[in-house]
């Protein structure tokens, strides 16, 4: 199969649904002729025009708040935020409005908006363009998570998010945006709620969101060099979640970590702990435990900043202590 | 070059041509850290805009504060910071303003009234209107300048603060570089109608002037610190200016959006620097000499302070959890 960016892969999700519908309008900062800083919606602008494509002064919650008032009237609009930290500025219209529309109109007004961002450290952009801000948005009822953790999830994902009636956030790695994965040639969709078993295995379960699945696949092949065997899912959506496969693969190894980028107090790695605790405690040989990044504001400093977040070594390590019954320091 | 009615003494020219000629060696060569790759991320250099920062932090006490941007070596160098700990923050390294938390886009020199970079378009216009505030309440006297870009006027947050600090008589003067671009997109693309009228319209004094001409610049910015001090501000001020470079150091083909003639332009028959020393040596200031020789002597300041902190240590990773609150050493401890 052929292969391509996870960058190409989102273009091509827009492209698709842009044809297919003409509600589907991309709105934000350098959208059109830049096609975003990180280049992801380059040539779309020359296809669609920029009515469909519009560029946006820096008014975050200007042009939000727009979205949503656009979404409730018809279109079917993508709103770019150039870094996920800047969802901040947005709050009142993402949570208070699009999130809540439909359940205080009684069902009667919809918010068929995306709102596609990104997340992730480690590039060096200090504490405010690196953080991964998913578990807040996830908090507030009325909003879908996606969180791709490959360029096919992204395609598939994003043409979901676009077709949902519901505002759906994604967010993007932004580290990834390069990196290559197969991708069908025809179209498809990749439902919500549906989490993939990535690798199988039967001595733990290592659930990781975004780029941590990758941290978890490379931390089961170290495992498996010391013959254990780590079974590897991404649930793709925190919201809706897929509980049922998390928790089946929890009775079936009876040990699981949790990897998320997300901050590790309050986070995902906590809400999904929890549940499998809530609903696989009889079966589980050692408590589930969370990895998540540090509780600390990203620093610049490289020699702070990549002890931050998760690495495969330090999943590696602590899925060997779990597997020999050694006592987790419960901090 | 605009004619001063106050004649500047030989030391403050001096000075205000040095500063600029300071920022300009400083971007060059964080520029060429970015370019050997021994430097960590992106920056945005400040080269073009040297006139906006020295001419208004010249006309500021050490005690006065200001807020900075993404954009922002220019001011920190311009309110009095030194070098070696500038490039140690750029590089991450314990010496740094901020310890190498910070970086480039959060650089901040407290002790010299610069509160601090900021990574969030408009991010500081709150917090420079709070430094006026505490000057108020406080009567320290203190004038708080709040940096920003063109882009940044599409902020909402601008047009709270000013109209609260219109209502308060607030000693803050905003500060609009304008330098024609936000990111990739022209200023007439993101801006409606006058800039300046934005501020007039919360009954604020308003002025557009040429940031290219640190006298003219420096002359009127005196004049307004020493109202806001009196309790006559707030002030806006939207300097017309321009940034050499690319919006940031990785931004090198960009041709689609700017023209190359667009540039030379103001590189060649614009630039402060060059305006400043003709200047200096028309009106007796200096000699060629004197000013080729205080080039190199920032030059040799600028390449021994980058030799200092590509050799000075990285923060020790236990420093990774501390500074999250004031009252608690290490938070994962
Ligand atoms: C709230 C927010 N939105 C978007 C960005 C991304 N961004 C960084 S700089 C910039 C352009 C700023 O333009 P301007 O204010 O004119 O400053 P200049 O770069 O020209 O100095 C943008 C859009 C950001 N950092 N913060
Ligand atoms: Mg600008």
């Amino acid at each position: 199969m052929r292969k391509i960016t996870l960058s190409k892969a989102v273009n091509e999700a827009l492209a698709e649904e842009m044809r297919h519908d003409e509600s589907v309008i991309i709105l934000g900062e350098d959208v059109a002729e830049a096609g975003t800083p990180f280049k992801v919606l380059s040539g779309l602008v020359e296809e669609f025009g920029t009515d469909r494509v519009i560029d946006t002064p820096i008014s975050e919650p200007g042009f939000m708040g727009i979205g949503v008032g656009a979404a409730m009237t018809g279109m079917r609009p993508v709103v770019d935020l150039m870094f996920g930290d800047f969802i901040f500025l947005i709050m009142d219209q993402l949570c208070n409005q699009a999130a809540k529309t439909h359940y205080m109109s009684g069902g009667k007004l919809n918010v068929p908006l995306v709102l596609r961002t990104n997340m992730g450290a480690t590039r060096r952009s200090a504490a405010q363009h690196s953080q991964s801000l998913h578990a807040i948005v996830a908090h507030i009822p009325g909003l879908k998570v996606a969180m791709p953790s490959s360029a096919y999830e992204a395609k598939g994902l994003l043409k979901t998010a676009i077709r949902d009636d519901n505002p759906v956030v994604i967010f993007e790695d932004k580290l990834m945006y390069q990196d290559s994965a197969e991708v069908p040639e025809e179209e498809y969709s990749i439902p919500f709620g549906e989490a993939c078993v990535k690798r199988e295995g039967t001595d733990i379960t290592l659930i990781g969101t975004s780029s941590m699945v990758q941290v978890c696949e490379k931390a089961a092949e170290m495992l498996q060099a010391v013959g254990i065997s780590a079974e590897v899912i991404d649930p793709r959506t925190i919201v809706p979640l897929d509980e049922k496969t998390l928790v089946e693969s929890a009775k079936k190894t009876g040990r699981v970590i949790v990897v998320d980028e997300g901050h590790q107090s309050f986070g995902v790695t906590s809400e999904i702990a929890s549940r499998i605790n809530e609903k696989a405690f009889y079966h589980l040989d050692a408590p589930t435990t969370r990895m998540g990044a540090m509780d600390v504001p990203i620093p610049f400093s490289p020699a702070l900043e990549d002890i931050t977040v998760p690495t495969p070594e330090r999943v590696f390590e602590q899925a060997k202590k779990l597997v020999s019954g050694e006592l987790i320091d419960a901090a | 070059m605009s004619n001063s009615k106050r004649k500047l003494s030989a030391d403050e020219a001096m000075r205000m041509f040095r500063q600029m000629v300071r920022i300009r060696t400083f971007e060059n060569n964080a520029n060429q850290l970015y370019l050997s790759a021994k430097m960590p991320g992106l920056t945005h250099m400040y080269s073009g805009e040297e006139a906006v920062a020295v001419g208004i932090c010249e006309a500021l006490l050490p005690t006065d504060k200001i807020t900075s941007t993404h954009r922002g070596h220019g001011h920190c160098v311009a309110k009095g910071a030194d070098f070696k700990a500038m490039f140690c923050e750029l590089l991450g390294k314990e010496e740094g303003y901020c310890r190498g938390k910070g970086g480039s886009m959060h650089i901040a020199d407290q002790s010299n009234g610069n509160l601090g970079a900021n990574a969030i378009v408009g991010g500081s216009m709150g917090i420079a209107t709070g430094a006026a505030l505490t000057s108020k309440l406080k009567k320290t006297g203190d004038v708080a300048v709040c940096f920003f870009g063109d882009g940044a006027t599409a902020q909402g947050l601008m047009y709270e603060v000013m109209n609260m600090a219109a209502l308060w008589n607030l000693p803050v003067i905003y500060a609009c570089e304008n330098n024609g671009y936000s990111e990739y997109t022209k200023t007439e693309e993101i801006a409606a109608g006058s800039i300046t009228a934005r501020a007039e319209a919360f009954g604020i004094e308003s002025y557009q002037v040429d940031g290219q001409d640190v006298i003219a610049v420096n002359e009127l910015s005196q004049k307004l610190v020493d109202r806001a001090r009196k309790g006559e501000g707030p002030f806006f001020l939207e300097l017309m200016t321009y940034r050499y470079h690319g919006h940031h150091v990785g931004d090198i083909n960009r041709e689609y959006y700017r023209a190359k003639d667009e540039e030379a332009d103001w590189k060649e028959n614009r630039d402060p620097i060059i305006r400043m020393r003709a200047w200096l040596v028309e009106n007796g200031y200096a000699t060629e000499e004197a000013l080729d020789e205080l080039h190199k002597e920032v030059t040799e300041d600028a390449e021994n302070a980058v030799e200092y902190a590509l050799n000075a240590p990285y923060p020790d990773v236990s420093e990774v959890d501390m500074h999250v609150y004031t009252d608690v050493k290490h938070v994962l401890a």
